[in-house]
């Protein structure tokens, strides 16, 4: 699974470099941003813009990574959702759970 | 491509029948998933609405074969998951086989929004996105039949 990380105006910026998360690669994402948590990493931004598609698990893995950072009382941000992804997001009502910006801009200004 | 003259013409028979198996590791769920979502996408309809169904069908069919895997093979002999596509009639229909023990899929909790569970979201979709959902014992093993009306 390709996933980069990289720092921006003090915030860790997780990108998601896969056009499908499914239970075949969500538990990789879940366990990369658990770490990200564990190494320190404040204020997590996950750029969606390059997935198309995702499942119950993916959302799953995503859900975790926000709990997550409640329980560490940091931030959790989900920039560039694609029409498609944001349906399932809207069909589960996550979409009032997560913090979601429309870009990567807008996450790091809020 | 199908027309809806094919469908019309053979009232009771089935018109396409895809017969997918593949061996019970998420790695395929890709592969299944996008040979359902191409075969909605190429079926006669508006384009937008056939583009939808390809995505829905991409989905329920990733979530249906995901759960196969998970919680359906459990001796090492049958270690393959059996998918079937087709059109019937004026349906579009997918089958997926497993070999466990089976689960009450009228059992299957809606996810409650506040649990925030990490779970439970697959079935809800499935139920969500396809007109007639059931799951039940056969004598090649339990199928959760799922039907999308295309009329």
């Amino acid at each position: 699974m390709k996933l980069v990380t990289e720092q921006r105006d003090g915030r860790t910026v997780l990108m998601i470099k896969e056009g499908r998360l499914d239970a075949h690669n969500s538990g990789e994402l879940k366990d990369r941003i658990l770490k990200l948590f564990e190494e320190g990493g404040r204020d997590l931004v996950v750029d969606l813009a390059d997935v198309q598609f995702i499942d119950s698990s993916g959302l799953g893995a995503l859900l975790s990574g926000h709990k997550n950072a409640i329980h560490r009382s940091t931030g959790f941000a989900l920039v560039g959702l694609q029409p498609r992804v944001k349906a399932m997001f809207e069909l589960t009502r996550l979409q009032r759970v997560f913090e979601i910006y429309p870009g990567l801009r807008e996450a790091l200004d809020a | 491509m199908l027309s809806a003259e094919d469908r019309m013409c053979k009232t009771s028979e089935t018109i396409l029948n895809l017969d997918i198996v593949v061996p019970s590791q998420t790695r395929y769920l890709r592969l299944i998933g996008n040979i359902a979502e191409q075969l909605a996408r190429d079926l006669d309809g508006e384009k937008s609405d056939r583009e939808t169904l390809a995505y829905h069908l991409n989905l329920v069919v990733t979530e249906a074969v995901t759960n196969a895997i998970q919680y359906g093979c459990t001796n090492d002999r049958k270690n393959k998951i059996r998918i079937l596509l087709s059109i019937e009639n004026s349906d579009l229909c997918v089958r997926v086989y497993d070999y466990g023990q089976g689960f009450d899929i009228e059992a299957v909790p809606a996810p409650d929004i506040d649990e925030l569970s990490e779970r439970g979201r697959g079935i809800f979709f499935i139920r969500s996105l396809m007109d007639h959902v059931e799951y039940r014992k056969t004598e090649s093993g339990n199928v959760l039949e799922m039907k999308k009306r295309l009329t």
